[in-house]
């Protein structure tokens, strides 16, 4: 589904990325880890096109999506989260699910002006269904609060639920579990899982190895930019270069 | 009680369509403000919009509501000529792209013949009704309103909050933003055109950057979570200079702590919008 | 004929420069493009005439003074309109259109105080003598105001290549957070820049009043336009970009002034911002921007 060639990343003279090559298949929950400063959010920029690569290809779908505007990646089927969450703050929480929803609706701005019944429908439908979006995230009962009331764990749940509205083939997900609480972390990884039930591939980056080793089937290793390791849970987790460079002390099971 | 009625409206009928003309003006600097831009140059824009319909009024007798369209249809071209190369970039260059426009808008209209040079244009023919004025007012309010709750607005708001995030939900930000801008232009070239038709006269001094930061001083006062907001704000800050002649040439500094002071202890102006909490 | 044009542009240059410099300090380390920086300079040129006026005062206690009065004008421009927005988060338009009211304040009172008229230096305050280069032919005036400025600049680059307080500005534009973590006092560094920055737009606005003679309250408009259309041209936040950038646009205009026509003059700037957004928008100097992920 997702396909990495070779790619390439320097900062001013700093190889961020060093011809990375990685394929990501339909259906998976896709666990992306590494030390800090190992270039795993700046790999999540490149495949949305906040970034571009100094070298290499992202294929998408069998799409050559490289050098395409992050909304042209969006209409391809890619959503993401943000690792410092970047929900629309001040809107409510409904109006941020159908923000993103934005690409599902067709309706043009003569139909806005004059009310058009393509209009009405287009909106209660969608309506509805961000509603059912939230309700996966037990957020539902705060549709009409303002986002910026969210606590935290909270505020990383809805910035879920809006990349999921954008009904992607892909889900980027960076760090879902930073700064939550156990409870908090358990309950997330029960709606990754059940997001990924639903058909969603995903993609994510996380530091809290019990969430990655719970939930990922495939986990990839980066460490100053290369990839050091890919395989299941189990077998990076007993990969030699993989303790020596990331797990430390963390014994093999 | 009619009389005190029609002297009232004698005195006033000026102040009243002065009223209506700045709120279409802070109307036009809202739309780019509600996705995060600021524009400087709408009082350009406005000046474009007066000469060209005085212009197409007085050298092609042309009928005044194709002069109308002629004076929003010209800025509205010129702002897109300058939104797409400015609003690709993310923050503060529509700003300060659009300041320095306003003084090249006026050397323009200053070395043209046909705009009458230093001296401006004179005897513009008093076209301007107070219901041209009510209906142009009337149109962008159901124009607001509806953008409020469609996918329109939903987007523009959202690329205010958040930019990358926005573009990441696959909406289109670059032609968004030229949008706003486009129609904020064309919004600023109808209110020039209908000033025109009643002031008689256009000196290509009157559209440079105190009447930009007046307009700007618009919005912010009343602020921008609403356009109900920057529609309150031009209210007060058209009719209030009336009562505060005494400040004489110092009414520009009003403006000024104005800005400051609601920018800093005021973020949202003073009509604010109150979501459930 | 071309050498002199070269000369004049020499001396416009580097006073655009000199104002440029400033300003995109201010935008280096405070991330604010502060539009409030050509009143900061018309304050200055007061300031400085004031001092040769009342006290009979020279060249040097009168750009020094000017100095001194714009770099407390823009210390206090920061401490009530920008700090406060630093202490929370803001849009990132806040600071611009604070900035803006200070400008329009700061005016609107000049204003009020000096009316509109126009401001001279006593007649012989600068002696006529003048200097043959070449073909180029240079009064004392113009080699003072490019030596100046050019002082300055060198003073300002060296300061923050060499010194303890040149490292902590640089560290504080780069993040002001890492900066903050290392010890750095990022608070006084962004009002020390304040200071300075504005203090060399005062030296700008003092050396400009002198070059044409001419003091008034709405002397820092047409600057502004030309300060950020070098910051564009330069490359934002980019100390040599100015100085370059200064340069340049000055040569565009004694050229467009010499071998065009003077009416569109106060035009090229806008014409060269808006050719350089549409070609190469980071500036000569800029890296590519990239949007933060």
């Amino acid at each position: 589904m997702l396909r990495l060639e070779n790619i390439i990343k320097d900062f001013g003279g700093l190889r961020v990325l060093d011809s990375l090559s990685l394929q990501v298949g339909e259906g998976l929950i896709f666990g992306l880890i590494g030390p800090n400063g190992a270039g795993k959010t700046t790999l999540f920029n490149i495949i949305s096109g906040l970034s571009r690569p100094t070298a290499g290809r992202v294929i998408f779908n069998g799409t050559d999506i490289t050098h395409l505007p992050p909304s042209s990646i969006a209409a391809c089927g890619m959503g993401r989260t943000f690792q410092n969450i970047r929900i629309f703050k001040e809107l409510s929480l409904l109006e941020n699910v159908l923000a993103g929803m934005h690409r599902l609706f067709t309706y043009s701005p003569v139909a806005m002006l004059l009310n058009l019944p393509v209009q009405k429908r287009e909106e209660k439908a969608l309506r509805e269904k961000a509603l059912e979006i939230l309700e996966l995230f037990h957020l539902a009962g705060k549709a009409k609060r303002q986002a910026e009331s969210l606590s935290y764990g909270e505020q990383r749940k809805l910035e879920l639920a809006r990349a999921l509205a954008t009904s992607p083939k892909l889900l980027l997900v960076d760090e879902p579990a930073a700064g939550m609480n156990p409870a908090e972390t358990e309950e997330l990884m029960g709606e990754i899982v059940q997001i990924n039930n639903r058909g969603y591939t995903i993609c994510l980056i996380e530091h809290d190895m019990k969430f990655v080793m719970g939930v990922c089937r495939q986990v990839a290793v980066l460490n100053f930019g290369e990839l050091i390791a890919l395989g299941s849970p189990q077998e990076v987790k007993c990969n030699p270069l993989v303790i020596e460079a990331y797990l430390g002390k963390e014994e093999c099971k | 009680m009619t009389e005190f009625l029609m002297s009232f409206w004698q005195t006033y009928n000026t102040l009243f369509y002065t009223v209506l003309v700045h709120g279409m003006l802070a109307l036009s600097i809202y739309i780019t403000l509600a996705c995060g831009q600021l524009s400087l140059g709408n009082a350009a824009f406005m000046g474009i919009g007066a000469y060209t319909a005085a212009l197409f009024t007085l050298k092609l007798n042309a009928p005044f509501g194709l002069s109308l369209l002629a004076g929003g249809m010209l800025p509205a071209f010129v702002a897109l000529i300058i939104g797409v190369p400015t609003l690709r970039l993310s923050g503060v260059y529509l700003a300060m792209a659009t300041l320095g426009f306003g003084e090249v808008v006026r050397v323009v209209f200053l070395n043209m013949s046909i705009t009458g040079g230093s001296v401006g244009l004179n005897g513009v023919p008093p076209k301007t009704e107070l219901w041209h004025l009510l209906l142009v007012m009337g149109v962008l309010i159901y124009f607001f309103l509806k953008l409020k709750n469609s996918r329109f607005g939903r987007a523009l708001e959202a690329i205010r909050e958040d930019e990358v995030a926005a573009a990441v939900m696959g909406i289109k930000t670059t032609s968004f933003k030229v949008w706003a801008f486009v129609i904020g232009a064309f919004i600023a070239g109808v209110a020039g055109g209908l000033n025109a038709h009643f002031t008689f006269f256009l000196s290509p001094r009157e559209y440079g950057f105190d009447f930009a930061v007046d307009i700007l001083t618009f919005a912010i006062l009343g602020g921008t979570g609403t356009f109900w907001g920057p529609l309150v704000g031009s209210t007060i800050l058209t009719i209030l200079p009336e009562m505060l002649r005494f400040l004489g040439s110092y009414r520009l500094a009003l403006n000024g702590l104005i800005l400051v002071l609601v920018v800093v202890y005021l973020p949202n102006g003073i009509i604010t919008v109150k979501k459930k909490d | 004929m071309f050498l002199q044009q070269f000369a004049n542009a020499l001396v416009l240059g580097s006073v655009y420069a000199l104002f440029a410099l400033g300003f995109t300090l201010i935008f280096g380390v405070l991330e604010v493009i502060t539009l409030a920086h050509g009143a900061v300079f018309m304050i200055g040129a007061f300031a400085g005439l004031a001092v040769v006026t009342k006290f009979n005062a020279g060249l040097i206690p009168a750009i020094l003074v000017g100095m001194m009065a714009s770099g407390i004008l823009g210390w206090l421009i920061d401490l009530l309109a920008i700090r406060p927005l630093r202490k929370r988060k803001f849009h990132h338009l806040a600071p611009m259109i604070a900035t803006i009211g200070c400008a329009t304040f700061v005016i609107s009172i000049s204003q009020g105080v000096f009316g509109a008229e126009i401001y001279r230096f006593p007649f012989d305050f600068m002696p006529a003598t003048s200097y043959n280069f070449w073909a180029m032919q240079l009064t004392l005036l113009q080699i003072i105001i490019v030596g100046v400025a050019l002082a300055l600049m060198l003073i300002i680059i060296f300061l923050l290549n060499r010194t303890k307080w040149g490292k902590a500005v640089r560290a504080v534009a780069e993040t002001p957070r890492t900066a903050a973590l290392l010890g750095i006092p990022v608070e006084r560094v962004f009002q020390l820049t304040s200071f300075s920055a504005s203090a060399l737009g005062g030296a700008a606005g003092v050396l400009t009043g002198i070059n044409f003679n001419a003091i008034h309250t709405f002397m820092g408009g047409p600057i502004m336009h030309r300060g950020i259309a070098v910051i564009i041209l330069g490359g934002m936040g980019d100390i040599r970009g100015a100085v370059v950038g200064g340069l340049i646009l000055g040569f565009a205009e004694i050229m467009s002034v010499a071998y065009l026509s003077s009416d569109f003059r106060d035009a090229i700037s806008f014409g060269l911002l808006f050719i350089i957004l549409l070609v190469r928008p980071a500036g000569i100097f800029g890296s590519n921007i990239e949007r933060k992920g």
